[in-house]
Formats: C-alpha cells, sequence, structure tokens
C-alpha cells in the first residue's frame, strides 16, 4: 500500500471506509436521481413499448434477427469478466495492490452480470416465458434442449453470477463487522445481519481465509467457461464468419480486455468522487495500465488470426465475408474498433501515461467504445451476409435499440451507486494487512477495538 | 423388471445404429427448375393455406416479409443478354437440421415421420435457429398481424395462427399429412399411398415442377425423380441433408 503524504493509521481505514457510507452529499443525490431516471425513461419506457407492439420496435429483419440487444448483452457479460476474475488471479498469485480496488472491480461483475441478464429478457420474444429455457420439473414434462448453445449459456451465466455474490460476500464479512461496530439506526441492524456475528476470532480468520481461496481457485475456470460459452453461441453455427475455433479464446480476451478498461474506468470515478485517493494510487493504474497492453497486443493477434483463417480457409463464403468485413458497408465501424482497441492502446507502453489519471480514463472508455463496436460488428457483418445472396440486407440499430443501449448504462450506473453506499466499497481488513501493525499509543487504543 | 434392467434395455435400443433415422415417413420434395415458370403461385397458395399474415408494404420495406415459400431470382449477364433463374425456397426440412440444436426449449424438433416442425406454443422466440438456418427460410413474428375483416373468414381452421415473438416456417403442410394418415388409419392401411398427400403448393404448381412424396417407398414419384441425374440439395456440402431436392435446370445455350 503506498501511502503518499501522511501516514495512514489502521483507524484512519476504518473511519475512511465508513465515511464512504454513512457521509452523502448532494452531488451523489443528484447523480443518482439522474441515472434512475435515465434507467426508467430509456431503458424501461422502451422496453415496455416493445412488449406491447412486439420486437418489430427494433431494427432487425429478415438475415439478421439478432441485434445489438445480443451486442449489449455479451458486452456486459465480458465486462463483468475482470472483476471477479481478476480479483481471484490477483489473489492467488499474492498481489499486494489488488486489495484496494478487488471490492469494487467484483461489484462491477455482479451488476455487469445483472445487465446482462435484463438485456436477454429484452432480446428474446417471449419474455414472459423465458423460465421454460432453465431445468425444472413442471407438468407440462418438458426439459429444455440440453444441446443447445444458449442452454450452456444460461447454465454458465447463473453459475459465474451465483458464484460471483458468494465470493464478494464471503470477503465482506469482516468487513460488515466493521462497520457494524460503527454504526447506529437502520445499518447497524443491516450489518449485524449481513456479518453473521462475526467476531473476529482466530477460528473465523483462518476458516474465512481458507473458504475464500478455495472459492478464488473455483472460480477462475468457471471465468473462462463463462465467455467461451457465450461464444459458442456464435461459433457452433454455420454462418460464415462465426463458424470459428478461434471464437472461445477471443472471446475470453476480449471479455478480460473490456473488462480490465471498464476497472480503470470505475476505479477513476471512485478515487475522485468518494475521496479514496490514498486507497487508489498510480500503482493501481501502473498495473491495470500494464495488464491493459498485453491484453491488447493479445486481442490483436487473435484478431489477425481471424483474418488469416478467413483468407486461408480458401472457400469463397468466407472469404467474402472477410471482404465486405474490411471494405463493406460496416467498414468503418471495423477500423474505429482497430484504432481504439488495437492502436490508442500501444500509448500504454509510456509509463508516464500509465501514471496519468485522465487520458487513462479516456482510454479505457475508448477502449470499451471500440469493445462494443467488435460485438456489434460479430453479428452485424456476419448475419448480413450468409450463404443465399438473394437474402442479404442491412442492419440499422433503431431508435428503441439506441435508446435501450444508453438506458442499460444508467441502469449499471444506478446499481453501483445503491453499492457504493451498502458495501464497503474498499476492502477495510484487507488494505489493513498491508500495512505495518501500528504500536499502541496513550490514548490511542482505537485499533484494539477493530475486528 | 427393476429400473436398472429397464434403463439398460433402453440404452442398448437407443445406441442401435440407426435409431435416430429411422422415421415412419421420410417425406420429400423435389422441385424441377426446368418446370419452374417462376409464376409464384405456390407462394400465394401456401399464404391462404398456412394463415401466413400479409405484413404490408412498410414492413417488406424493412425486410420483414413473411413467405413459408419464396421464389428467388438470380440475374446472369447484362441487360441485352441478361437471364434470369428461379429457385422456389422452402424450408429444407432437414435430417442434420443446425436450427433444431440450437434452440434453449426444443420449439424445433425432428418428428417421426422425418418433418422438421416448429412448436409455436413452445418458442421463447430467442432467434437464434433463424440465425443458424443457412436457407434463411425462418420467418419471426415481429408484430402481431390481423386480418381486417372480412378478410379473417379465409383463414384455415385447421391451421393456428402465430403471436408476435415467435417463429415461423413451412410445415411441409403438416395438417394435410395427418389428414392423410388418418384417412389411411380409417380406411385400414399402414401407409399412406403415393400422391394422396399434396401440400398447397405442390397442388397449385401449374407446370408440375414440385412433387411431394415418401421417399422411403422406391416407387413412389419423388424417389424416380431423385435418381435423374440432374438431381442436387442446396448447400450440399453443408451436410445438413435437407429433404428438398432440386433438378438443376439444363441450359441449352451453356457451353
Amino acid at each position: 500500500m503506498q501511502t503518499d503524504g501522511h501516514k495512514l493509521g489502521f483507524a484512519d481505514v476504518n473511519n475512511d471506509v465508513v465515511r464512504s457510507l454513512v457521509v452523502t452529499g448532494r452531488n451523489y443525490y443528484i447523480t443518482l436521481g439522474t441515472a434512475i431516471f435515465v434507467m426508467l425513461a430509456c431503458f424501461f419506457f422502451p422496453w415496455f413499448y416493445q412488449l406491447f407492439y412486439g420486437i418489430g420496435a427494433a431494427g432487425m429483419n429478415q438475415p439478421t434477427v439478432w441485434g445489438t440487444y445480443l451486442a449489449s448483452f455479451i458486452f456486459w457479460i465480458g465486462l463483468s469478466h475482470s472483476g471477479t476474475l481478476l480479483s481471484c488471479v490477483l489473489h492467488i498469485t499474492n498481489s499486494e495492490w489488488r486489495k484496494a480496488m478487488y471490492r469494487s472491480a467484483e461489484a462491477m461483475t455482479l451488476f455487469s452480470l445483472m445487465v446482462a441478464a435484463m438485456m436477454v429478457m429484452v432480446h428474446v420474444g417471449r419474455p414472459w416465458f423465458i423460465h421454460w429455457a432453465a431445468p425444472y420439473p413442471n407438468q407440462m414434462e418438458m426439459w429444455p434442449n440440453f444441446r443447445s448453445p444458449l442452454l450452456f449459456d444460461v447454465m454458465a451465466i447463473t453459475t459465474y453470477l451465483t458464484g460471483s455474490l458468494i465470493f464478494i460476500y464471503m470477503g465482506s464479512i469482516p468487513d460488515f463487522a466493521a462497520v457494524r461496530d460503527r454504526t447506529t439506526g437502520w445499518r447497524h441492524h443491516l450489518y449485524v445481519l449481513l456479518s453473521l456475528g462475526w467476531r473476529g476470532s482466530d477460528t473465523e480468520w483462518h476458516r474465512l481465509g481458507w473458504a475464500y481461496t478455495f472459492l478464488a481457485v473455483l472460480i477462475i475456470p468457471l471465468a473462462v467457461s463463462v465467455h467461451s460459452i457465450v461464444s459458442w453461441d456464435f461459433a457452433m453455427s454455420i454462418v460464415p464468419g462465426l463458424h470459428q475455433t478461434i471464437f472461445a479464446p477471443y472471446f475470453v480476451v476480449g471479455a478480460i480486455y473490456s473488462g480490465t478498461a471498464g476497472i480503470v474506468t470505475v476505479m477513476y470515478f471512485l478515487r475522485k468522487y468518494m475521496k479514496f485517493e490514498q486507497y487508489i494510487t498510480t500503482l493501481h493504474f501502473d498495473n491495470l495500465g500494464r495488464l491493459l497492453l498485453v491484453l491488447s497486443l493479445l486481442w490483436s493477434y487473435i484478431n489477425i488470426l481471424e483474418l488469416f483463417t478467413g483468407w486461408y480457409s480458401g472457400t469463397s463464403t468466407e472469404y467474402e465475408q472477410l471482404k465486405y468485413k474490411l471494405t463493406g458497408y460496416y467498414a468503418p465501424l471495423y477500423w474505429e474498433m482497430i484504432l481504439f482497441c488495437a492502436i490508442a492502446p500501444l500509448l500504454l507502453i509510456s509509463k508516464r501515461f500509465r501514471t496519468s489519471f485522465v487520458p487513462m480514463l479516456i482510454l479505457s472508455i475508448a477502449i470499451n467504445i471500440g469493445m462494443y463496436t467488435e460485438r456489434f460488428l460479430i453479428i452485424s457483418t456476419t448475419l448480413s451476409r450468409q450463404y443465399l445472396p438473394e437474402s442479404w440486407r442491412l442492419y440499422v440499430p433503431s431508435l428503441v435499440e439506441l435508446s435501450i443501449i444508453v438506458g442499460s448504462v444508467a441502469m449499471f450506473v444506478t446499481l453501483f451507486l445503491l453499492f457504493v453506499k451498502i458495501f464497503p466499497s474498499v476492502s477495510i481488513y484487507e488494505v489493513k494487512e498491508t500495512m505495518p501493525t501500528p504500536k499502541a499509543e496513550k490514548g490511542d487504543l482505537e485499533w484494539q477495538a477493530t475486528p | 423388471m427393476n429400473f436398472i434392467e429397464r434403463f439398460a434395455a433402453s440404452w442398448r435400443e437407443y445406441r442401435k445404429p440407426g435409431y435416430y433415422d429411422r422415421f415412419d415417413y421420410a417425406w420429400t420434395m423435389t422441385i424441377d427448375l426446368d418446370r419452374c415458370t417462376g409464376c409464384s403461385a405456390c407462394v400465394t397458395a401456401c399464404q391462404a393455406e398456412n394463415n401466413v399474415p400479409i405484413v404490408g408494404e412498410e414492413e417488406i420495406a424493412k425486410g420483414r416479409k413473411i413467405q413459408w415459400i419464396r421464389i428467388e431470382r438470380y440475374w446472369e449477364g447484362e441487360f441485352p443478354d441478361a437471364k434470369l433463374k428461379f429457385i422456389p425456397m422452402l424450408c429444407q426440412h432437414c435430417d442434420a437440421a443446425p436450427c433444431e440444436t440450437v434452440c434453449p426449449v426444443s420449439a424445433t424438433y425432428h418428428n417421426q415421420d422425418g418433418l422438421n416442425v416448429q412448436v409455436y406454443n413452445r418458442c421463447i422466440g430467442t432467434r437464434s435457429c433463424a440465425v443458424y438456418c443457412p436457407y434463411e427460410v425462418r420467418y419471426f413474428n415481429y408484430y402481431d398481424h390481423h386480418w381486417d375483416p372480412p378478410l379473417e373468414q379465409q383463414l384455415n381452421p385447421d391451421v393456428s395462427v402465430r403471436e408476435k415473438g415467435v417463429m415461423e416456417k413451412c410445415t411441409f403442410c403438416i395438417q394435410r399429412i395427418r389428414q392423410a394418415k388418418d384417412q389411411a388409419k380409417d380406411d385400414g392401411r399402414r401407409r399412406v399411398k403415393d400422391g394422396e398427400v399434396q401440400p398447397a403448393c405442390v397442388q397449385t404448381c401449374p407446370s408440375e415442377a414440385l412433387v411431394f412424396g415418401d421417399r422411403q417407398d422406391p416407387d413412389s414419384k419423388v424417389s424416380k425423380q431423385m435418381n435423374d441425374p440432374r438431381a442436387y440439395r442446396v448447400l450440399e456440402d453443408l451436410n445438413t441433408s435437407p429433404s428438398v431436392v432440386y433438378l438443376k435446370k439444363v441450359d441449352a445455350d451453356a457451353d
């Protein structure tokens, strides 16, 4: 833990984190209010309109029956990838710098998974029957189709969501206890419930440490499998441009890439507006920047491979697909994606860039715009040009679809804003682990009371 | 017989080669492109028989027309020497159908007649079957469609009207196949005779380009046509094994 200027004590950590929960300024309420309003106006209103009139409200047409809804779904699932996965990897590799940022990164996972689940509801034609995709005993004596990659998806995402939820909750129990001891009123009662009677005994710490590492090891392969399975929704079809073995690693790398960029964005705002300057420092941005650089190079490599296989396959359909992608109607978007996700991140080579906050924020947002474009292109370029030329047709998203994209971002922001007021968004006990043990001075016994 | 023995017995049965290919019938359609004039009578007949909605001009412009059978047109050459070719395109009722594996709720599956059927009531509208289908013959109901009076009087009572949010496609007029099978049973016959059942498009085709029948019966008209040297299947290299066989157009001017 780097401390700039004055030295942080154990009590300061407790006080700072509890302050972030309890003290709420006017700006917070204004932001929350705006986010909720945008969510209702841009997500729920158009969605209800679409439920009432039909999917026709979106711009989908005959060959391109999938659209931005599914692109958003992949995008949010991708964004969910870095939080818990990164936290787990860094936990088992004993990286000290993880400790100040992992809680909010895991929350990002949770909320983007929730938004992704909402996107599925928006995507399907009859969402009121969506429960049929879950295997449960019913009077129809019908099971879902276990051969379907979409069903694998349902399973994988549910498992990942459950796993991430347990992981973030379990890691927060000592913090809930710490906050419990420092709050009053309804908050106190809430944290009494959430902390499950944590007293901070040796046995408790031992068991928590063991279970936490166990879950971390369990979640890593799970996270990798989730996005592989999402890619199979596409790769298991026989559509030229989608039917590729590279898709699973392509999606996983892309997901971690956009997720890491998402963490940088969230870290920036958390640092600025929750006054966590002493906890989230240039060290974190430097390390995340290095990770982003590696991921961007990997991502570019896989993109080159994708072009190569298209060219090397020699089949006319794959080749036409490739040509369409590079020079066709959607080509400007393709080159925008290359600029944002492959060329711009090369700036990260410079340490000065990695340690300056505003450029990192701009780059991280640009990367996520590029990654959204990638998901959109995966759907639009391939589906609009399939085998039979007679049914080729362009796809342009409608106003309802664009509004729902904006609304889904607002939904994510709303969930995150509620989170920072309920969950200690910086891990109290793990930050303390990185600090030297304080020595008791006269009249300063506060550290003894903290669990 | 206890549970384990019963399980083992059925397991052995399921594992026999060809278990999943053994159907009561293997309904097949042959389309002779030499005879096809592109008159679109089949399209109209299908529309009337199967309550296929008329989506309207605006929706057609958006590319959301619903035609269970459509005439694909391909032009060859430039204006003075232009040539027009037709291919009627309908659900190919593939024996290895990509759409069947992807549906998460099994709303589309292979039935005992070797048909690829779509259960409208089960469909949740993920539209993944339409993405997986290389022939682009699955049509999605983007809206609820209605028939202005008195047009609703002409709806076929044997076929359901589909609601918004479900996928639909050619069924080989399954209601007529069912009727023919019932008739055969009532008459004490084991099987439907060749030519006894015809989908609406086949019945209407003025040049008899479309022929329908059971390819398990070696004497049926389709079986004979399938052995024609001109016979081919569309996108055969994708290994979907379609049940619609096309007879190539013989071009007298070709080199």
